[in-house]
């Protein structure tokens, strides 16, 4: 493990402080607000923005592995996590949060996700990072940072025991 | 002997029978099966896992739970399904086991959900398929003459995890017609492969196979006594359509010796939970008021069958 990127290290609490505050300003006078994180980092980064926001009601998760384009390549991930979306997806903005956007595919599959609950008023979609690379039309609304990684590198979030955020960068 | 349920890495590519599966695969199972629960309570009951595969539902014996939830799950994952009913067609035209499914396979079947009255027809076909090297089509079995009724099993663990959450410390009492049972040795695999400590089998001698000591199994000709302190009841059905010559005096003779009734009911612990897989005898088996009662657990069963087959099917069509 090493960090190469001249924009390295990131500091995951800032680019989080950085993030929440854009949410919030951008949410402001919207109605019927929800929040869903993907698994595994967009859903530590869904449940903090919920606490902070104070929509703990309005929370849900997401796991896209039975929305992925790749399962015929891959098969099925073995660390699929239920998706648990508790409040009615009909009407709702619903916040999407991710950690890092890539490919975009993960995202469109968790719109896929979400309109088979019912149909959302509107999706924006929330990343801390964006690392460029993307093969379908998707952006974020809500966006902390933008680097360049290598198509060999990726970028993990993790979550210490004191709910603190890091990042570091993985090569394959 | 060749394990053809796992390819070169490992994986489970048919589900044949859960003796000799690796605990973490079982495992696997079950935890995927936990994601696809709560699809059931969506406004779309589908995800889109199998868009455009065709599975095969073929039938050489009868069943209506088990086909009909192996075709839920099916559409479930989007997949299209095909109800062949064997029995009415080619098979008593004459044709071949192998025929038909290479006539299957020709339609481009992706995958084969297989019930037969003769134990090893699952194991055939796959093997068949990975002579012919068409290991791309899958097969499942639903449950094949004494042998084994895997995802029967594999559901039965399911509903016992969900309730007892560990299995390490479990005391599981399989009860009635172990002879003829297909589901009970699927269910002493899973059990013994997850650590239960201890199985017990319950019945007439006529009804017992032997060898059941050699898995592992403390055998009880005495209901009451094997009903002590048990934390799971499995229930089996009297196989009447199997039964070859007297080893029964009667339905009602079985029923005063080992049908579950509220009084027997109360020797096991007082949290203990029955299971049956259906369809069940009442009267013969058990009593209405235990298979109707608080402690009962046979309806969840059907529905966790429904996302425990989506699993296994999800996960072999991906491997």
């Amino acid at each position: 493990m090493s960090t190469t990127n001249p924009s390295l290290p990131l500091d995951a609490e800032a680019l989080y402080a950085r993030l929440a505050q854009q949410v919030k300003a951008g949410l402001q006078g919207v109605e019927q607000v929800a929040i869903v994180g993907i698994h595994s980092g967009g859903a530590w980064l869904a449940e903090r923005l919920a606490k902070e926001l104070q929509l703990n009601d309005r929370l849900g998760f997401i796991d896209v592995s039975f929305y992925r384009d790749d399962f015929a390549e891959k098969g099925l991930r073995p660390d699929v996590k239920p998706s648990q979306i508790g409040f009615d997806v009909e009407g709702a903005a619903i916040v999407l949060v991710d950690d890092v956007l890539y490919t975009g595919r993960t995202t469109r599959a968790a719109i896929n996700e979400l309109f088979d609950y019912g149909r959302p008023a509107r999706i924006l979609l929330a990343a801390l990072v964006d690392r460029g690379g993307r093969e379908l039309p998707i952006a974020a609304d809500f966006l902390a940072e933008t680097i360049v990684l290598a198509d060999d590198q990726s970028l993990q979030l993790q979550r210490a025991d004191d709910g603190r955020f890091s990042l570091t960068v993985v090569h394959a | 002997m060749l394990n053809p349920q796992l390819n070169k890495n490992g994986e489970l590519q048919h589900l044949l029978t859960i003796e000799g599966l690796p605990k973490a695969i079982i495992t696997n199972i079950l935890d995927t099966a936990s994601s696809f629960v709560s699809i059931g309570d969506r406004e779309v009951k589908k995800v889109p896992l199998m868009r455009g595969k065709s599975v095969f539902n073929l039938f050489f014996e009868n069943s209506t739970r088990t086909r009909t939830t192996f075709e839920i799950a099916s559409k479930r994952l989007s997949a299209d399904v095909i109800n062949l009913n064997i029995s009415a067609s080619s098979a008593s035209k004459g044709e071949s086991l192998l025929d038909t499914i290479d006539n299957l396979a020709a339609m481009h079947a992706d995958m084969f959900v297989v019930r037969h009255s003769q134990s090893g027809a699952p194991y055939l076909i796959a093997k068949h398929l990975i002579d012919t090297k068409q290991s791309h089509v899958h097969v499942v079995n639903a449950g094949d003459g004494r042998h084994a009724h895997p995802t029967q099993g594999l559901l039965d663990m399911y509903t016992i995890r969900h309730y007892k959450k560990d299995f390490t410390n479990l005391r599981v009492a399989i009860v009635g017609d172990i002879l003829h049972s297909r589901v009970a040795r699927s269910d002493i695999h899973g059990l013994t492969t997850l650590g239960v400590p201890e199985v017990r089998a319950i019945g007439p001698r006529t009804l017992l196979p032997n060898g059941l000591e050699q898995m592992g199994v403390r055998v009880f000709h005495n209901m009451e006594e094997g009903l002590k302190d048990v934390d799971v009841i499995i229930m089996l059905r009297l196989q009447n359509e199997r039964m070859s010559g007297a080893l029964l005096p009667s339905a009602q003779e079985f029923f005063k010796s080992y049908g579950l009734t509220p009084e027997r009911l109360a020797l096991a612990k007082p949290d203990a939970i029955v299971m049956h897989p259906g369809p069940m005898n009442r009267g013969v088996e058990i009593d209405s008021a235990v298979a109707d009662g608080s402690q009962a657990v046979i309806l969840p069963q059907v529905t966790f069958g429904i996302a425990v087959r989506m699993a296994v099917m999800s996960i072999v069509a991906g491997n």
